[in-house]
């Protein structure tokens, strides 16, 4: 719009990962806003998309949902302009959010550079989670924690973020997994990763259910996709390897800037309750493109 | 005995789900299991493994997979 604004424009809605409306009203708002704190911008406005069995389904469903998306939306400052909705026969809730960001602080998902070194703001494992809740398997408590985790605003852990010029590059950790992401955060690169699995913040409880089995399509194929770029060292237990394929809801950012700078960068966020931050790896000159996870 | 289990159609976790029900149930000592996604094929396989049964066999069977598995 200007030398010194730009405006980010982004859409996201899926389907429901959670059995409770208003919970899930929550889920889709952090997910959706969460393209453009990774980008380093601030979002201002929203619009729902809605879809909805309105035949089959009960209204009140309906308002529970947009109940709790708007009262995340209100969490984030962000103003609800307006929306859409459409009859269909699977529900389904997002948004389209209009953020703003100074053209020169766009953050990418590229650009990482040797002597950063990574970190991660949220726990991984809710896709693993989502699939044991499924067939009645997961505890109260666990489920309890993985909602609270796809709930939570990447606002402040993008806020403190971006109090540092020095970040390269940010993206937020959703469907294709922390691997998934990493590995486009390098693809093509002169540059490649090293991964310390033991610093990589999971839920430890998934241990079983990944070792049963329980485990969600996505991250099979996420696996599949990306495996090549991967080198698993022996110290890594191989669990973890799915779960760093778990495919997330609403995951947390992945953030590379220098080194020297990601240890203040997580303090701080310890310090504002972010508890789950943690440096998890480097960024390195060799081997280019390939992602070594010890 | 050999106990058959039909899974297709299904989406994860249910396929382990049933595999680890009959396991656990105790009678068979040779489960067949249909599936038919790449996923519950190696779901299904794993749940096995964790159940310290052995994966014997898997066949492709019209759009699926049959998975064959013995008690160790």
């Amino acid at each position: 719009m200007r030398d010194d604004l730009a405006i980010i424009q982004t859409l996201d809605f899926f389907t429901p990962i959670v059995d409770d409306p208003y919970t899930f009203g929550q889920v889709a708002v952090a997910n959706s806003l969460s393209d453009v704190y990774a980008m380093g911008g601030v979002p201002l406005t929203a619009m729902n998309i809605i879809c909805f069995p309105i035949n089959t389904m009960k209204i009140d469903i309906l308002r529970e949902i947009l109940l709790g998306g708007l009262d995340k939306m209100r969490e984030a400052g962000v103003l609800l302009v307006g929306g859409h909705s459409v009859e269909d026969n699977e529900l389904k809730y997002g948004l389209s959010v209009t953020g703003t960001v100074h053209p020169d602080r766009v953050l990418l998902n590229r650009g990482a550079r040797a002597g950063d070194a990574l970190v991660l703001t949220k726990p991984l494992g809710t896709g693993i989670i989502n699939t044991a809740l499924k067939g009645n398997l997961a505890s109260d408590d666990l489920v309890e924690k993985s909602i609270q985790c796809m709930a939570q605003l990447n606002k402040k852990a993008a806020d403190l973020m971006t109090k540092f010029s020095t970040v390269h590059a940010c993206t937020d950790v959703t469907g294709f997994g922390l691997l998934g992401h990493a590995a486009e955060m390098i693809e093509g690169s002169d540059v490649g990763m090293v991964i310390r699995s033991s610093s990589v913040p999971v839920f430890h409880e998934i241990q079983e259910f990944v070792e049963m089995g329980i485990i969600p399509g996505g991250l099979n194929r996420n696996r599949k996709f990306r495996i090549k770029m991967v080198d698993v060292g022996p110290n890594c237990q191989p669990w973890l390897v799915d779960v760093f394929f778990d495919p997330q809801t609403s995951g947390g950012l992945l953030i590379s800037l220098p080194a020297e700078d990601a240890q203040v960068l997580v303090n701080k966020m310890h310090d504002e309750g972010l508890h789950d931050a943690a440096v998890i790896g480097e960024v390195v000159t060799e081997p280019k493109g390939k992602i070594i996870v010890s | 005995m050999t106990t058959k289990i039909d899974a297709r159609g299904l989406s994860c976790p249910q396929p382990v789900l049933m595999t680890l029900d009959e396991i656990k149930a105790g009678k068979a000592i040779e489960i067949e299991v249909l599936v038919d996604t790449e996923t519950a094929k190696e779901n299904v396989s794993r749940a096995a493994a964790s159940q310290g049964w052995e994966v014997t066999n898997v066949a492709e069977e019209g759009d699926g997979y049959k998975i064959t598995i013995r008690k160790g």
